[in-house]
């Protein structure tokens, strides 16, 4: 076994040092009940080759479709050099970088990263250790009951992500947050709702999305107003690929942004890995979760970067951690730092032009064949409902015969499309024309 | 040598340069800046580098020559398995037709998928003895607290409402009681014997009717195994909690004993620790969750089923414990863990304890007269020194840590488990050899000596590494955590 | 050997109480101080807070540890200590004048349960 580099003279000769007589003397004091005497039933061992050829016949049974999926994920381009890099075995086979004087690399990449979503978010601080944004906004939720001391209820808008929304809800069963959701109104928050459901002094925090579920860029004017007076922290879990060109969280009044950062060209790999973003404003760094990097000096004088606050945290705080974060989401943070260092903020604007027009080129043409309707009459990007007059499953079904992904269906009449700088015009007129012939 | 490099990215920036390529405008007559909102766009420019493609390959390179992995050096970090990650496992995560799948792909469409994550957690069932895994959780502290809702959804569901109090020896990892707490349980510590193994005695009494469960990892933190888990798992049963398995140490017994064997009701597995998949700096990792039978319906939606036609599917259950992930955990990351096992194969896997048990015996007694040793006897796949046997030179175990930078070595865990004063930590893993340990053990034996004849070198290591020790306490009190900040 | 400060008192967890009529001003003793090292930060109440005795009102962190701050006497907080929010060294350099809150008393006869400069000595067994 090439991954196993004991001799039987090795063994033999370890062994002896260990005053040991045989293999099985390892594991002498374990009662016998609890060995595991039979063969696995598991394959037999393969050679690199017959993987190679056993995963490209798995592979084939995947289709390759055209994405015009979103809602939380996208396929924007991912650039050449990104995975030669971040395959680099100084990056990739670094555990925590817990001795800073041998892991300058992740420290400094890290700190480049907080820089860079700080950037886009407008917030003072954030961390790099986050799985994706359900769970960083999940973590939002918490701090913003950390912060609150006394209060324990959060408002989350009905116009956020299911899927974010559900593993919020999850989290807060258990560590016993009550949630209630804000009602929506053409598409966008209900501010009216949202006031009175902050009348009874009770909520610590309040959740809004920036695109929100349905693509729509939401106006918040006055919002972090109406959170803040009644004593609220204001919660963004926002796209970050949008903010290169939408008004930013903090711009917003907003306290905490989070959010999923795959957008920033990580491929989609049916998942994961990503990395979720959590930022706040400096009040609130005490209360942020996770690893987080700061500069300093060594002893000679010398710029440096180290793992700080670290008395937050859950090897230090135990029980007492507002959070269990262990991971720093690493090398899914450095994909993303690469990726915005090739763009710069002229690159992402590039993106969002290119996936805007597109989309509304798109939405255009759909109303054009009389099937569709725009579902809401409000500003978005890249992602749109429509509402169909034909069964969206019959559509996403005509759609998947010609090798697309036709969206997501949010119920049988109304279907949520994105577009991304990668969509061709052929690839967008073949939808539109499966749609018409319908 | 390029080690003193010492820019960042945005000190490389020059206004202009671009590191992009993207396709040509497909649609005439779209123009968002006019298109969208003014009070809807944001005012403030980001400032982002500019710079060339061949500006971030450079820089990236530099900074990776300013790190140390475990293809750099021997990286003996107790209760982290740093084996060997094959990079045969990152061709197959890189694969084109699994890359490129979106989570909202059907089903028949993703056929190949489903099948690597069943065969994945069919596998891992196998390993561990237990029922059905789900591959849904991030990371082992994500697995934990998956672990830990599936507990208390159990009481729940058995309208058992009293029961949230969670048993956590004090050998834990932090990580156990954050989880804990968390999910809304409260934490009680069991006391360890002197031999470093749960006391049973000071168990007993915790056990009533208020407590859900307990947590243990076994080998322990201490990398002793306990040895009367079917003792306390009859006493935990019966008081009517469940048995938590930590599967931070689960190298220790892969192949030879299992956790489901041992009684223990739930578990989670790092992959990134057992499997060999890459610890990439601190993550991405996974951590897939299993349980006995009886316990199935619990784990978190969606679930990944195949029929009876042998087609795959993705089910939901409503007496689940809920959602805990965008979809099905860290796709990639299951993907090479599952090239490892297809690697290692059933003939193979069996080896992976007892090799790595071998070389954490080999070196711990080939160094125990340098090192104080507070718990003798056959250890698992890890052991603690309580810092150097001669107390009297004044040389911490953070020194010795930071000598072994010098020598080429990445530092052992120190100051864990909170047990001993001066906790070094090692786990030498399956994949290092005879050689490797040996220059180690050399290693380890002169920093001790250096300790004695010239203590002021180990004080103040590391001499030659790219930064030496840093200001800490500054970096604490002012924290700047962005280059904005740092730059005043 | 760890500075103790005559008329006050101290309690097993290291926090001693200086009562002035009905205030007490609680901070950490030297040993604390000494135990955690360069201290970075002191997690504080907030004024009009409730304290109880032998329970937790805030932290002390060092830059890798973390240790909680257990009122040795209930009452309500007044005053916090707000110096120590920019320079959270003052405790590592006199903790005995920089307190960390100021108490209005709700049992001033709680102060007998805690230990004399003498037994605190004792206790530390310096």
């Amino acid at each position: 076994m090439k991954y196993f580099p004991h001799t039987p003279e090795d063994i033999d000769s370890m062994l002896q040092v260990a005053g040991l007589k045989s293999m099985d003397d390892l594991y002498g004091e374990i009662p016998s009940q609890l060995l595991f005497n039979r063969e696995f039933a598991l394959p037999e061992a393969m050679s690199e080759a017959e993987i190679r050829k056993f995963i490209d016949s798995l592979g084939d049974k995947n289709g390759k479709l055209v994405c015009f999926a979103g809602a939380g994920v996208e396929d924007h381009y991912a650039p050449s050099i990104i995975n030669p890099i971040i395959s680099r075995g100084e990056f990739l086979t670094a555990y925590t970088p817990y001795q800073p004087e041998i892991s300058q690399g992740t420290l400094q990449y890290i700190f480049e990263y907080q820089s860079m979503i700080c950037e886009l978010t407008g917030m003072d601080v954030t961390n790099a250790s986050m799985y994706d944004g359900c769970t960083a906004t999940a973590e939002a939720v918490m701090m913003s009951v950390a912060a609150a001391k006394k209060r324990n209820k959060v408002l989350l808008s009905a116009t956020m992500n299911p899927k974010v929304k559900r593993v919020v809800e999850t989290y807060a069963k258990y560590n016993g947050i009550e949630i209630e959701t804000v009602a929506e109104k053409d598409g966008v928050t209900d501010i009216a709702d949202l006031e009175a459901k902050l009348q009874g002094d009770d909520v610590a925090g309040v959740v809004l999305a920036q695109p929100n579920f349905y693509g729509i860029v939401e106006d918040y004017s006055g919002v972090a107003d109406v959170c803040h007076a009644k004593k609220a922290l204001m919660i963004m879990n926002v796209n970050p690929m949008s903010l290169a060109v939408l008004k930013t969280p903090t711009e917003w009044g907003a306290d905490i942004a989070c959010g999923d950062a795959q957008s920033l060209g990580i491929p989609m790999n049916y998942g994961g890995p990503y990395v979720g973003y959590l930022a706040c404003t400096n009040s609130l760094v005490r209360k942020l979760p996770g690893r987080i990097v700061g500069s300093t000096t060594d002893v000679d004088g010398k710029r440096a970067f180290v793992l700080t606050l670290q008395a937050r945290e859950q090897h230090i705080r135990r029980e007492k951690a507002n959070s269990n974060i262990c991971s720093n989401q690493s090398l899914m943070a450095l994909y993303v730092t690469i990726y915005m260092s090739l763009m710069g903020s002229k690159g992402l604007k590039e993106v969002n032009k290119l996936s805007y027009a597109g989309a509304h080129y798109l939405a255009d043409q759909l109303v054009a064949t009389g099937k569709c309707t725009m579902a809401y009459d409000k500003p978005f990007l890249n992602e749109f409902a429509v509402k169909t007059t034909v069964d969206t499953k019959t559509i996403q079904a005509a759609l998947l015969e010609k090798g697309i992904l036709g969206g997501v269906r949010i119920s049988d009449d109304t279907l949520l499309l994105c577009v991304t700088e990668q969509r061709t015009k052929a690839e967008m007129d073949l939808l539109v024309e499966t749609v018409k012939n319908l | 040598m390029i080690r003193n490099y010492d820019k960042l990215i945005f000190e490389l920036s020059k206004e202009g340069r671009v590191g992009y390529s993207l396709p040509k405008k497909q649609v005439e007559g779209y123009c968002m800046c006019c298109g969208l909102p003014e009070n809807l766009k944001r005012e403030s420019k980001p400032e982002l580098p500019e710079v060339t493609e061949f500006d971030v390959v450079r820089h990236y390179t530099n900074l990776s020559n300013k790190n140390f992995g475990v293809d750099t050096g021997f990286y003996p970090l107790g209760s982290c398995t740093m084996k060997y990650n094959p990079r045969i496992n990152e061709e197959i995560a890189a694969h084109h037709a699994f890359t490129g799948l979106h989570p909202e792909t059907p089903v028949e469409y993703a056929q190949g998928a489903l099948e690597v994550y069943y065969n994945l957690a069919a596998s891992l069932s196998e390993i561990s003895g237990l029922s059905a895994f789900t591959l849904n959780p991030y990371a082992g502290a994500h697995g934990e607290l998956t672990g830990l809702m599936i507990m208390r959804q159990y009481h729940i569901q058995r309208g058992d409402l009293k029961r949230t109090k969670v048993i956590v020896p004090d050998s834990a990892h932090g990580t156990n009681p954050a989880s804990a707490a968390v999910c809304g349980l409260q934490i009680v510590e069991v006391k360890s014997t002197a031999k470093g193994t749960v006391d049973v005695e000071d168990l007993k009494p915790l056990l009533d009717d208020t407590v859900a469960g307990i947590m243990m990892t076994n080998p322990n933190t201490l990398g002793i195994f306990e040895t009367e888990i079917p003792e306390i798992s009859r006493l935990v049963h019966e008081c009517g909690g469940l048995l938590y398995y930590d599967g931070a140490n689960l190298n220790a017994v892969l192949g030879k004993c299992r956790p489901g064997d041992m009684g223990f009701d739930i578990m989670h597995i790092n992959l990134h620790k057992t499997f060999s998949t890459p610890h990439g700096g601190g993550g991405p990792g996974d951590g897939p969750v299993g349980v006995r039978e009886g316990l199935e319906h619990l784990l978190p939606n969606p679930q990944v089923k195949k029929s009876d036609d042998g087609k795959f599917y993705i089910a939901t259950d409503e007496k689940s414990s809920g959602y805990v992930s965008n979809f099905l955990g860290n796709f990639g990351v299951i993907m090479r863990a599952y090239t490892y096992i297809l690697t290692l194969g059933r003939e193979n896997v069996k080896m992976v304890g007892p090799l790595a048990v071998l070389n954490a015996n080999y070196v711990k007694e080939s160094l125990k007269n340098e090192y104080y040793l507070p718990i003798e006897g056959v250890c698992k796949h890890e052991f603690v020194f309580d810092g150097l046997a001669d107390k009297s030179t004044g040389v911490t175990t953070l020194d010795i840590a930071k000598r072994l930078l010098d020598y080429g070595y990445h530092a052992p865990t120190i100051y864990f488990p909170l047990l001993f004063h001066q906790s070094i930590m090692i786990e030498p893993t399956e994949t290092e050899s005879k050689e490797t340990l040996d220059e180690f053990i050399a290693v380890m034996k002169k920093v001790a000596k250096e300790a004695i004849e010239n203590p002021d070198v180990v004080k103040s290591a590391p001499h030659t590494t790219p930064v030496r020790r840093l200001d800490e306490t500054t970096a604490a009190r002012f924290p700047k955590t962005t280059y904005k900040q740092m730059k005043g | 050997m760890s500075k103790i400060v005559e008329g006050l008192y101290y309690a097993e967890s290291h926090e001693y109480v200086k009562v002035e009529g009905e205030y007490g001003y609680v901070g950490i003793t030297d040993y604390a101080q000494h135990e955690l090292g360069n201290v970075v930060y002191v997690d504080m109440p907030d004024v009009d807070d409730e304290v109880e005795a032998g329970a937790d009102f805030g932290a002390v962190e060092s830059v890798k540890a973390a240790s909680d701050l257990i009122s040795p006497v209930s009452g309500t907080v007044v005053e916090v200590n707000d110096a120590l929010n920019d320079q959270p060294e003052l405790i590592n350099a006199d903790p005995y004048a920089n307190w960390v809150i100021k108490v209005q008393l709700s049992d001033a006869s709680e102060v007998q349960n805690l230990m004399s400069a003498e037994a605190y000595k004792a206790f530390l067994g310096e």
